[in-house]
């Protein structure tokens, strides 16, 4: 456990990459496969299910240091972590042992799940007197299930592969799926001698580039060199079909098990040994895409209802073919692949299974005008892809552009806010903007992002010499600033004040040049709304 | 207790006497714990203030004030008050101020922590009635390791950094932080250079009589040395400026009290932190309070109201000043970092 807490401490002490990948290489080389297992199981972003209440642990730190629960709640509103303020309140323990990380989860961790309340403080604060603060931060990471940590899943399998010597693009693609961090299953992923693949193993999805809005796709050549279609709001996803078996995997490779009926079923109309890359939507059998608040209602359920199924259908816009007759495809051109994309699709047959639409023009500016229309398609823009291509792990520059539509954009007042999180801990960095109604000023969105670190300063010197209330830890501030709101969608919300809810809102600029009473109407918002 | 001391516009202003104590604007006459410039306020027409600050207070105060400077521990009487300086241990010279009146005590902490600094003496409790502290640190969150420690990892990492061909640079404030950095370095390690506004401070501590290892200003080096493997001692606003070009490939650190929280360290975007601090930590506080055991406790300057309303609890009366004292008071780095550069 303490190789594994220097281990995050390295990662998290530099933003340099070549050094990330090392301290993660040097680690594994160093322990056992067990521990590597589980090191990879957390580095990747998994967790364990929640072990002990936090408020239960909230308590408990606060006795342990001899302090009033008031007073541990103000040293959390500072530090903006719990893991992290009952590393610093709780006095230091003396490390006993270095048990490693492999036998921390099965003898330390799982088992608080099943104790009593009593035993449980106990154990944990067992945990807590025989740790460093350094260890104890890692350690209630773990069991509050809030381990993150600055490594992509990319950069953890650039590391396994530089210490197995195995290729990365098979560490990524066995690194795929549902896995037990188990030791056998590491020597699996860095055995070089066998197939190490699953059945129901998906391939890494190859991710899109942002296009420049302002220089248009013109730099990325010939017109001709390139498939475009329209970039769809839905669910990314694999469907494979191998040994008679259906998978459907979202892109946070989420096993999605009875989640899509309709899919499954055209999966079993698929041959063997094919896997598709697509986009499941909410959408009629005649083609005719919803919304995605309706796909919204979909997400989620573990079970779907008849009647649910009947409003809302899903169709899979399959855009890709990544294995055929169980060979894997991913290195031939795009162009290939979709021709036998579209047979295998129209050999299935099946009404919620579609090859999505190709749009044909001859030019550039024809695909802007194109791109225009994308709100009235349900779409969010073009996806450019060239047509000699081989299908890339992760987002690699240069074959896949996503040209999205310009956002919705309005003027609001900041009217509330908020400590932010992890980097912005002690910073009010998280804001609620509001719009015009009848001459008061109604919330409709929360915004985090957009503005630099020196704006953020200057916010947060605003606020805290405008605050005029206090609601527990959300300050309310004299409204002054008046800041460009983007957002990708807006929905009818019972639960909004609005009446609104916005996706997506980011600050775009902070309008200095505005005074409040320049900023839109709620009345504004309104007229953005489609149908 | 307010015939004492009163907070006013300008700071805390003693009747009695007619003077301010650390004014945060220019006054008529200033007494002044120690010399950083959120205390010693540049302008006043005269400044009081503890013997050992003389260097630092001469170099960094208007010339053409009239200065006072008095021993530690040695009363002088000034209007209807008898003022003295006793040892605070923030930084050379500073001082807690106890103002006594009619027999009654106060004593006005300005900045100051309870660990060892060789660079200046060691803070003293002082018996009050009316105790006026700081919170800068104010919050169970913050407890500081042995200084030993400190410097131990600190001299690690510069020796880590010297194998894998670096040149380190850590910043501190120009004025405390960095002398007490310096005399904690191992210089047998390799040479010390230091930022121009830290070596303007390091000969006001050497004419001080504190002993600092050998330093050499980066602004004196002639040619193109190799600065692998040195230590660059400077402040916090060098970073990512051109200064830092001539360094080469570093290695950053930050020395202070905030990085204490994961958040702040990684909002310097340096590639160390470390918790070196100046102020007192949460159990320190407390143990200042009770060595001190004054009737009555005014908090200031950070944490002020968690600090106050935990010694109410505790059965000690205390209030919070900020809201009355004119000064960016807050619990944060933002406000802080600005006042202390």
């Amino acid at each position: 456990m303490i190789r594994f807490a220097n281990l995050y401490g390295e990662l998290d002490s530099t933003t340099k990459t070549n050094e990330k990948i090392s301290a993660m290489a040097n680690y594994f080389a160093s322990v056992e496969p067990a521990d590597a297992a589980w090191a990879t199981y957390f580095l990747c972003g998994s967790k364990l299910r929640r072990l002990v209440p936090t408020k239960l642990l909230r308590k408990w730190a606060a006795e342990e240091a001899g302090i009033p629960d008031w007073l541990f709640d103000e040293s959390y509103q500072s530090v903006g972590d719990l893991a992290e303020t009952i590393s610093l309140v709780v006095p230091p323990g003396e490390i006993r042992d270095d048990a490693s990380l492999s036998s921390w989860v099965a003898e330390r961790m799982h088992p608080l799940g099943k104790m009593e309340e009593p035993e449980q403080r106990q154990a944990v604060i067992e945990i807590w007197r025989q740790s460093s603060p350094a260890m104890r931060l890692v350690t209630m990471k773990l069991i509050t299930g809030a381990f993150r940590i600055g490594v992509s899943k990319r950069l953890l399998t650039r590391a396994i592969a530089s210490h197995s010597g195995i290729p990365t693009e098979a560490v990524a693609h066995r690194l795929m799926g549902d896995w037990e961090p188990t030791a056998e299953f590491y020597q699996r992923v860095i055995d070089d001698s066998v197939d190490a693949t699953l059945p129901s193993q998906p391939y890494p999805f190859c991710l899109a580039h942002p296009l420049d809005p302002e220089e248009g796709p013109a730099p990325l050549g010939n017109v001709d060199q390139y498939l475009v279609e329209w970039k769809w709001d839905g669910i990314r996803g694999q469907v494979i079909r191998r040994e008679d078996s259906t998978y459907i995997w979202s892109r946070g490779e989420e096993l999605m098990e009875n989640r899509w009926p309709e899919i499954e079923s055209a999966g079993a109309q698929l041959p063997n040994g094919v896997v598709l890359d697509g986009e499941i939507l909410a959408a009629t059998v005649e083609g005719e895409v919803l919304p995605f608040a309706q796909l919204q209602r979909r997400i989620g359920r573990k079970k779907v209802g008849k009647k649910l199924l009947t409003e809302v259908p899903v169709v899979f816009h399959a855009f890709d073919l990544l294995e055929c007759e169980g060979r894997d495809l991913r290195d031939q051109p795009l162009a290939d692949r979709r021709a036998q994309l579209e047979e295998i699709v129209q050999q299935a047959d099946h009404p919620n299974l579609r090859a999505t639409e190709l749009i044909n023009n001859t030019s550039w500016d024809e695909f802007a005008k194109t791109r225009e229309s994308s709100r009235e398609h349900r779409a969010e823009g073009l996806m450019l892809k060239r047509k000699d291509a081989a299908y890339d792990v992760g987002r690699v520059k240069g074959t896949w552009w996503k040209w999205k539509t310009d956002p919705f954009t309005i003027d609001a007042v900041l009217i509330y806010a908020q400590k932010g999180h992890g980097r912005r801990a002690s910073l009010f960095s998280d804001y609620t903007f509001a719009l015009w109604q009848d001459g008061s000023l109604v919330p409709f969105a929360k915004a985090y992002s957009g503005l630099t670190d020196a704006e953020i300063r200057k916010v947060d010197r605003f606020i805290r010499q405008n605050t005029n209330d206090s609601f527990g830890p959300v300050r309310s501030v004299t409204p002054e600033l008046v800041m460009e709101v983007a957002f990708e969608g807006l929905q009818r919300s019972s639960r909004h004040k609005s009446g609104v809810a916005t996706r997506f809102p980011r600050i775009v600029r902070w309008r200095h040049d505005k005074q409040p009473d320049d900023a839109n109407s709620l009345a504004d918002l309104m007229e953005m709304m489609p149908d | 207790m307010d015939e004492l001391l009163r907070p006013t516009q300008h700071g805390l202003y003693c009747p009695a006497g007619d003077f301010f104590v650390d004014p945060s604007r220019p006054v008529h006459r200033a007494v002044v714990s120690h010399a950083h410039a959120d205390h010693a306020r540049w302008g006043c027409r005269s400044y009081l203030a503890a013997k050992p600050s003389e260097q630092l207070l001469r170099l960094r105060m208007n010339a053409d004030a009239t200065f006072h400077f008095l021993p530690y521990g040695e009363k002088e009487t000034v209007g209807e008050v008898k003022i003295s300086f006793h040892p605070a241990g923030h930084i050379l010279g500073s001082s807690q101020i106890r103002i006594e009146h009619r027999g009654r005590v106060a004593l006005v902490t300005g900045d100051y922590k309870l660990g060892d600094d060789p660079t200046c003496e060691t803070w003293e409790p002082v018996d009050c009635d009316l105790l006026i502290t700081e919170s800068t640190f104010g919050l169970p969150i913050y407890r500081w390791e042995p200084s030993a420690t400190i410097f131990a990892s600190i001299n690690q990492w510069w020796r880590e950094s010297q194998a894998a061909e670096k040149c380190c640079v850590i910043y501190g404030y120009a004025v405390g932080k960095s002398q007490h950095l310096l005399a904690g370095l191992d210089p047998s390690i390799g040479p010390i250079f230091t930022h121009g506004a830290v070596e303007k401070a390091n000969d006001a501590y050497r004419r001080s009589g504190v002993d600092l290892p050998e330093t050499t200003h980066v602004g004196s080096v002639e040619g193109k040395p190799n600065w692998q493997g040195a230590m660059v001692v400077a402040v916090p606003s060098a970073h990512g400026t051109p200064w830092m070009r001539k360094f080469g490939r570093v290695s950053t650190a930050m020395a202070s009290g905030w990085m204490a929280i994961r958040g702040n360290r990684r909002r310097r975007s340096v590639d160390r932190g470390f918790v070196l601090s100046d102020h007192v930590d949460w159990e320190s506080l407390l143990k200042a309070v009770e060595l001190c055991d004054p009737e009555t406790v005014w908090v200031t300057h950070g944490s002020s109201a968690v600090v106050a309303r935990y010694l109410n609890e505790q059965g000690r009366d205390a209030k919070v000043l900020d809201g009355q004292l004119r000064r960016e008071g807050d619990e944060d780095e933002s406000a802080k970092s600005e006042a202390e550069s």
